[in-house]
C-alpha cells in the first residue's frame, strides 16, 4: 500500500471520466432530475414525497456508483490494463482505494447537487441537518462502489455487467423498506432483508430524515454499512489476481 | 561450476516448464536460458505458445510444473515487478486517456521504490517510440500501430533490466520497425535483456539468439548464423522450415515405432508440400 500510487490511480480514474463529458453530465444531473420528477408525481402528497424523496437523496449515489464501478472495472479487466498493473509495483489496495477516492469524490459532487435541490428547492425536510444525509449518501456511494467492484468479477461482457444492476440492486431496493414497510412483508422476505446491505443504508437514512432522536440504532446501521463495504472490498481484492490460468 | 556460471549470466532460465490450460497441456517441458544484455527472438507460428511462455516468465501465468528463474529470482517475485517490463500483444493502455496521461500514470507506479524518474523521462520515452506531437491525443483515437507504441512506451518508462515484448512490431511501417529494432539494440548495449516474440521470420536476423517454438515445444535455441549453418539455408524462413521438418520427421519416426501410423495423422509433416522439390528447384 502506497499513498502516491493510490492518489495517482484516483487521479487517473477521474481523468478518464473527465474526457467523457456526457458521463459527467449524466452523473450529476440524472439523480436530481429523477427527484424533481418524483416531486411532480407526488404533488399534493407532501408526506409521501418526504418519505420517499428524502431517503432517495442518499440512495441515488449507491445505485449510480454500483453501475459505474462495475463497468469501469470490467473494462480494466478486459482491456488488459489490470493485468499490466498486476505486473507492476502497485498493491491491489492501491487500485481499490484509488477507485474509492475517485468515485467518492464524484459521489460527493452528485450528492451536493441532489441535496441542495431536494432540501432547499423542493422543501424536503432534514430534521438532523442535510449534511447528515449527504454524509450517509457518500458512505452509500462507497458501498455501491465496493459491491460493483466485486460484481464485475462475475461479468464477462458489458451486457452482463449492466444486468447486474436489476439483478443485485433492484431486489435490495424493493426489500429495504423504502416502498413497503419491512414489518408488513412476509416473514421470509423480512428475514432476507436483514442480509441485504441496502437495508441498513435505508434504515440510517430514514432515521436521519425523520424527526425524533437518532439514538444508537442509527450508529449500528452506519457500522453495518461500513462493514458491508469493507467485506465487499476484501472480496473484490480476492478477484484481482496476479496469476491467471 | 560451469552450470552455476551459466545461471549467473542468464537473465532468464526456464527448466522443464509445463503449462495446462482448459485441461490440455499447452507447453511441454520447455527448457531454455536467455543471456543478460542480449536480444532474444521468440519465434513460431501463431498459437504455438509464445505468449504463454512469456506470461510464465513475467509471472502472471499459473504453471503446472517446472521452474522459471528471472534475474536470479523466481518468476513473479515481488521485487521483479520493478525490474521487469512486459508488453502484451494487445495494447494494454487506457483508451480514454491521452498519451501523456497514460505515461504519467504508469510513471507514477514505476517510480515506487524510491527510484525517481526525471521530469523529462515521459517526454524521452515518447521520443523513443516516435510519438512526438501525439502527447495530447486520446489513445482511443490513434491507429493500431500508434496504440501499441504507447503500450511499449509504458514498459520502457521505468528502464527495467528485462523487457518482455509480445509482438511489439506488428502493424508498424518498415521505417519505424527498423528504428525500434535499433533502440532495442541500444538498450541491450546498455545491459538490458530483451525477449521479443514475432511470428515473422524476417525479424529473426535482428536477434542475437533465437528460440524456435512449435506446438508448445521448444525446437531449437540457436543464433541466426548457427541456424543458417546448421540447415544450409541462407533465408531464415526456409531455415526454420527445415528445423520444423526435421523435428516432425523425428516425432513421425517415434509415432511409427509406437503405433500404427494410420492413427497418427498429426505425425505427417505438414510442411512437406511447401518444401517439395519443385519449390526448391528455382534456387
Amino acid at each position: 500500500m502506497n499513498l502516491k500510487t493510490t492518489i495517482a490511480t484516483g487521479r487517473r480514474v477521474l481523468w478518464q471520466i473527465r474526457h467523457d463529458r456526457r458521463t459527467i453530465g449524466l452523473l450529476l444531473a440524472v439523480p436530481t432530475g429523477l427527484l424533481i420528477l418524483l416531486y411532480f408525481i407526488l404533488e399534493g402528497q407532501p408526506r409521501t414525497f418526504q418519505q420517499l424523496g428524502a431517503p432517495l437523496c442518499g440512495l441515488f449515489p449507491f445505485i449510480v456508483m454500483f453501475l459505474v464501478t462495475s463497468i469501469a472495472m470490467l473494462r480494466e479487466r478486459t482491456s488488459g490494463t489490470l493485468e499490466r498493473l498486476m505486473t507492476m509495483p502497485i498493491a491491489k489496495a492501491d487500485v481499490l482505494f484509488g477507485y474509492a477516492l475517485a468515485f467518492g469524490l464524484l459521489a460527493a459532487l452528485q450528492t451536493a447537487i441532489v441535496c441542495t435541490v431536494g432540501f432547499l428547492a423542493l422543501s424536503l425536510e432534514a430534521p438532523h441537518g442535510a449534511w447528515l444525509v449527504a454524509l450517509l449518501a457518500i458512505a452509500n456511494a462507497l458501498l455501491g462502489m465496493a459491491l460493483g467492484l466485486f460484481a464485475s468479477a462475475f461479468a464477462k461482457t458489458e451486457f452482463q455487467a449492466v444486468q447486474f444492476m436489476p439483478a443485485f440492486v433492484l431486489p435490495q431496493l424493493l426489500l429495504c423498506g423504502l416502498f413497503v414497510d419491512r414489518h408488513e412483508m412476509a416473514g421470509w422476505l423480512h428475514a432476507i432483508s436483514w442480509a441485504m446491505p441496502l437495508t441498513y443504508a435505508y434504515e440510517a437514512l430514514a432515521k436521519a430524515t425523520e424527526p425524533g432522536p437518532l439514538g444508537s440504532a442509527m450508529t449500528w446501521d452506519v457500522i453495518a454499512v461500513i462493514a458491508f463495504t469493507i467485506a465487499a472490498l476484501a472480496l473484490g481484492a480476492l478477484t484481482l489476481r496476479r496469476r491467471t490460468p | 561450476m560451469a552450470d552455476g556460471a551459466r545461471q549467473r549470466d542468464a537473465a532468464i532460465t526456464v527448466e522443464s516448464l509445463r503449462v495446462d490450460r482448459g485441461g490440455r497441456e499447452i507447453l511441454h517441458e520447455v527448457s531454455l536460458a536467455v543471456a543478460t544484455g542480449t536480444v532474444t527472438g521468440l519465434l513460431g507460428p501463431s498459437g504455438c505458445g509464445k505468449t504463454t511462455l512469456m506470461r510464465a516468465i513475467v509471472g502472471v501465468q499459473i504453471v503446472a510444473g517446472g521452474a522459471v528463474t528471472v534475474l536470479g529470482r523466481p518468476a513473479g517475485a515481488v521485487e521483479l515487478r520493478r525490474r521487469v517490463g512486459y508488453v502484451t500483444q494487445a495494447p494494454s493502455v487506457y483508451a480514454d486517456l491521452t498519451v501523456f496521461e497514460n505515461l504519467r500514470y504508469f510513471a507514477a507506479i514505476a517510480e515506487v521504490g524510491g527510484r525517481r524518474l526525471g521530469g523529462g523521462r515521459v517526454a524521452e520515452t515518447i521520443e523513443t517510440v516516435g510519438l512526438n506531437g501525439y502527447e495530447h491525443r486520446l489513445v482511443g483515437s490513434l491507429s493500431g500501430g500508434e496504440c501499441s507504441r504507447v503500450s511499449l512506451a509504458t514498459a520502457l518508462l521505468g528502464e527495467p533490466e528485462l523487457l518482455v515484448l509480445d509482438e511489439p512490431t506488428v502493424g508498424l511501417d518498415p521505417v519505424l520497425r527498423a528504428e525500434l529494432w535499433a533502440s532495442f539494440h541500444e538498450l541491450a548495449g546498455l545491459g538490458t535483456t530483451l525477449l521479443v516474440s514475432s511470428h515473422v521470420m524476417d525479424e529473426a536476423s535482428e536477434c542475437d539468439s533465437l528460440l524456435l517454438m512449435r506446438d508448445g515445444a521448444l525446437l531449437e535455441q540457436v543464433t541466426p548464423d548457427g541456424l543458417r549453418r546448421q540447415t544450409g539455408e541462407q533465408d531464415l524462413s526456409r531455415a526454420f522450415l527445415a528445423v520444423i521438418e526435421r523435428a516432425e520427421a523425428e516425432t513421425g519416426h517415434r509415432a511409427k515405432a509406437e503405433a500404427d501410423p494410420g492413427n497418427h495423422p498429426e505425425a505427417v509433416p505438414e510442411v512437406e508440400p511447401k518444401d517439395a522439390p519443385g519449390s526448391g528447384a528455382g534456387r
